[in-house]
């Protein structure tokens, strides 16, 4: 058990769960029980033990797994966003406003990444759009492997964008590549504007970065420019988008984006 | 934060590495952790503390190699240490350049009996 975040992966399942059919079920994690090939490393003699060159990365296996998801969407034409940002800058509302909006024109699936409850798998649900929810029990981001299990029961069709919304969290997900076309990291305008630099591990990963809740701006302190200033130092790439989701202010530059990737 | 995932994919690799070997014991888990790799070292050392392990790595002791990270500007070519994500470097001033060690996490090597 760890206490600084209180993952725990000893007794706690992941569940899987569809609107309208949640009767929980659960997978073995391949991740923690994965076999690991024997290294052939040179051994050197010591008075007490033996060294034995290991060589491995601790992320080997996820990383795998993600490339091996990554595959898997370019054959089929799925473009997959993995939205990450910290709670409550809101994500879903976000999504529940594209999904509505552009219905008619792309073809969505969901994977909803959430520690407990349908809350928000019930919210893309109501928007027509086939969604799965991951509960996480005590972890504290997605990995490479739920999205594997996931998708095979979510039956994503060709041609069509996967948008993975991860737990709310800034640090975790950084680690954990999903196999995502795009990383997108949304701030909202409500936290402050150094989180680039206060968090910059999720924005050196992320492709891009979405500013939300920007009819706030009158009412808080937040500098938009400062905001930005900091997530280039941090990534020299990232591509921006500043609207509400609420007011549907700025919205239209996103759809854009969505519409004109290639699919 | 995401300590106690990794320290258990650290515990996975060398029980089988140590398995595989036959091994009796093991007496050391030697890791390279780059400084920007996204992972607080005390976390993992309490994390390592604080997880149930089996007779093969009760008492392993954790050895981790911090590895400082370094930088290339793409602008001027100019390979220069850094401690963030957000420094400049520090002969053309510009925010252009890549990190190429630091970000390391692995399991370097085990010692057992």
């Amino acid at each position: 058990m760890c206490d600084t975040c209180g993952c725990d992966q000893s007794n706690n399942p992941i569940a899987f769960k569809k609107p309208g059919n949640e009767n929980e079920h659960t997978h073995d994690h391949n991740l923690l029980h994965a076999h690991v090939h024997n290294h052939d490393g040179h051994t050197h003699e010591h008075s007490h033990g033996k060294i034995i060159q290991i060589e491995q990365d601790v992320l080997n296996l996820n990383n795998l797994i993600a490339q091996r998801n990554r595959g898997y969407f370019e054959a089929k034409n799925i473009v997959t966003l993995n939205m990450v940002s910290s709670p409550g800058s809101g994500k879903t509302t976000l999504l529940e406003k594209t999904l509505t909006d552009l219905k008619k024109e792309l073809t969505f699936f969901v994977i909803e990444g959430d520690q407990q409850t349908m809350n928000d798998a019930n919210r893309i649900n109501a928007t027509s759009t086939p969604v799965i929810q991951i509960n996480t029990g005590n972890r504290c981001h997605l990995d490479a492997d739920m999205i594997n299990k996931a998708v095979k029961e979510l039956e994503v069709v060709n041609h069509s964008v996967l948008v993975i919304e991860n737990v709310g969290n800034l640090i975790c997900p950084s680690l954990f590549d999903l196999g995502e076309t795009y990383r997108v990291v949304i701030i909202s305008v409500t936290e402050g504007d150094d989180k680039p630099i206060k968090y910059p591990n999720i924005f050196h990963t992320s492709d891009i970065c979405i500013i939300n809740k920007i009819d706030l701006l009158p009412y808080v302190d937040f500098n938009i420019d400062k905001a930005k200033e900091y997530a280039l130092k941090v990534n020299h790439h990232m591509q921006f988008f500043e609207l509400s989701a609420k007011s549907g202010e700025g919205m239209n530059k996103w759809y854009e984006w969505l519409k004109g990737i290639k699919i | 934060m995401h300590e106690l995932s990794i320290i258990m994919n650290v515990l996975n690799i060398a029980e089988e590495s140590a398995k595989n070997l036959n091994a009796k014991i093991v007496h050391e888990i030697e890791m390279d952790i780059g400084k920007l790799s996204g992972i607080d070292f005390e976390a993992l050392e309490f994390a390592m503390q604080h997880t149930q392990k089996n007779t093969l790595l009760g008492t392993a002791r954790l050895v981790i190699n911090k590895i400082p990270a370094k930088a290339r500007c793409k602008s001027c070519n100019y390979e220069f240490d850094i401690d963030d994500f957000y420094t400049a470097c520090p002969l053309c001033g510009k925010f252009n350049h890549y990190i190429f060690q630091g970000k390391e996490l692995k399991v370097k090597a085990i010692k057992i009996d």
